[in-house]
């Protein structure tokens, strides 16, 4: 070398440039979180470019939910009948807000990759950003929804009590960890297989009547006496995340000489069990992740 | 001196995938049909950078020239023998990258500020730098949808020359924006050089090799063929049989 450098005398170049390392390894979600600012800057551009050029903006967030639930109550509630049990509004809402938050994320999650491919395919940011940027614009998005259903509570007399704020935080736990865990795994998978995108319309579909929304938990209590459908019913996660839910919004605007076993017994030592599962599988799905990861920028042409 | 860049061996190798859903993978393993075909883009490439060095990387197209600079990025991983890198990497490479044609020129510059590793408080440090280089001060409120292709670019330019970085990787991109520009883009790059930051530039101008670099690499079909000073490289590649300064901005400089 002939030239002489300005800026590196007397520094050793471990401490002035850092290690020699291979210029493509991540740390994973952890490298997420250290980039927060450009975490933050790409949930806001999510946010702004959603619903640009659209009549109602915004507000389809709110219009697509309330049409939903509209449904649900008028002709589930009274064509069928459910409207007899006592606050089956929010018992629908309280689930639904739920559903919604998984398949939003879900949906939004497992294209967020291939969305991003001009992006994946050339430069150097960790992936995990853009499946964890859509779960942070769901959330955004699910916060006033929350909060809706709290004023319906408060209308019909919602009684606070400490068990009903704990259910509220563990349903809510669950399902983020549990919608991260899902659409991070897909997120890639989808790179590799598009079929993704349409399994994933099933999987919404099928949650929608896998979970005690329309219907109580009771009808599938009655019908399996805790046999093993029940245990196999009770084992989905999404399930867990709704009656939780419902033990927050809907039990408490219960007369209180409202019956037992509306949900399901053992609420919070499953409820526990299922955020430690979820917890596991994100530690499984970005192992998944990362293995793929190596060759996203190749795969997205 | 320390090595910034260290190649030891790299290969990489793309599978041509014949099938891209689940469902015709299938029928093509059951009728035993190949679903992948191997191509070696870079085959078993060895040489490292000191801090401070200017490198050039040539060879004609589809030598493996993009390949190589993304394997130093960190987009692409080898696929056998390694590639070790020091400190931050940016460069003026797909600058464009990044952009979200319904965001305005603003906020487009803090996206892909940030997108190349600037904090906040960098990016507000430099934002009048970088809005000045660009030259479309009177549009930064504009979605870049509307902007011309040259301006697109050229905010493009100025964000990846205002990034820090220890590893400027420029790739033959010189070829747009007006003279002015690329003048002003040559002669921000002189500086990148001269601050000591080390450069791989991929070009087949040999008047602006000539100009930034000490030392070149040379790549045939993936191979390494030829690596030293740049007119050994020149003359290597039969470069200098034929007027390749058509567009005469590299007399400028």
């Amino acid at each position: 070398m002939t030239s002489t450098l300005p800026h590196s005398a007397g520094v050793s170049a471990d401490v002035r440039l850092g290690p020699l390392r291979p210029p493509g390894d991540t740390t994973g979600l952890f490298g997420v979180f250290q980039r927060r600012y450009l975490l933050k800057l790409l949930v806001r551009k999510e946010l702004r470019v959603r619903y640009q050029g659209s009549l109602l903006g915004v507000a389809w967030s709110y219009v697509k939910p309330l049409i939903r639930f509209l449904t649900y109550v008028l002709v589930i509630g009274y064509v069928i009948g459910l409207h007899k049990l006592p606050g089956y509004p929010l018992h629908v809402f309280s689930a639904m807000i739920v559903v919604t938050f998984f398949t939003e994320t879900l949906g939004a999650g497992t294209k967020s990759v291939v969305k991003n491919k001009s992006l994946v395919r050339k430069m150097n940011v960790p992936r995990e950003m853009f499946p964890v940027a859509s779960l942070l614009v769901t959330i955004y998005h699910a916060l006033p929804q929350y909060l809706i259903l709290f004023i319906g509570c408060l209308i019909a007399d919602w009684r606070f009590s400490a068990t009903a704020i704990a259910a509220g935080l563990l349903s809510f736990a669950i399902l983020v960890t549990f919608s991260l865990a899902v659409s991070l795994a897909f997120s890639a998978l989808n790179v590799w297989f598009r079929d993704f995108q349409n399994f994933v319309e099933t999987i919404t579909h099928l949650v929608m009547w896998s979970v005690p929304m329309i219907y109580t938990f009771q009808m599938i209590a009655s019908r399996t006496h805790g046999n093993w459908i029940e245990q196999a019913y009770l084992a989905n996660p999404i399930v867990e995340a709704v009656v939780l839910a419902q033990r927050c919004f809907w039990v408490p605007t219960l007369p209180p000489d409202t019956p037992e076993a509306l949900l399901p017994a053992h609420l919070f030592e499953r409820g526990l069990i299922t955020l430690a599962v979820s917890i596991a599988l994100i530690a499984v799905a970005q192992r998944l992740f990362t293995r793929l990861e190596v060759k996203f920028a190749e795969h997205l042409l | 001196m320390v090595d910034t860049v260290v190649l030891d061996h790299a290969t990489k190798a793309f599978a041509l995938r014949e099938t891209h859903t689940l469902k015709r993978r299938m029928v093509a393993m059951a009728r035993g049909q190949q679903v992948t075909r191997r191509f070696l883009a870079v085959n078993d490439v060895s040489f490292s950078i000191e801090e401070g060095d200017a490198v050039a990387l040539m060879g004609l197209n589809g030598s493996g020239k993009s390949t190589l600079l993304k394997l130093i990025s960190g987009v692409l991983r080898p696929d056998g023998g390694s590639v070790l890198t020091r400190g931050r990497i940016a460069g003026l490479i797909e600058v464009t990258a990044g952009f979200h044609t319904q965001l305005t020129g603003r906020e487009n510059i803090y996206l892909n500020a940030a997108i190349l590793g600037m904090s906040e408080p960098e990016i507000n440090r430099k934002f009048d730098s970088l809005v000045d280089f660009s030259g479309i001060e009177e549009f930064l409120d504009q979605p870049v949808g509307n902007y011309s292709s040259g301006m697109f670019a050229r905010l493009g330019f100025a964000i990846a020359v205002t990034a820090d970085s220890d590893v400027f990787i420029i790739d033959e991109v010189l070829a747009v924006g007006d003279p002015p520009f690329k003048k002003k883009c040559m002669k921000r790059i002189r500086e990148i050089r001269d601050e000591g930051r080390t450069i791989v530039f991929v070009s087949h101008n040999t008047t602006q090799v000539k100009r930034i670099c000490t030392r070149a690499v040379v790549l045939e079909k993936g191979c390494l063929t030829y690596h030293g000073d740049v007119d050994g490289a020149i003359k290597h590649l039969e470069y200098d049989q034929n007027d390749d300064d058509a567009d005469g901005e590299g007399g400028e400089l």
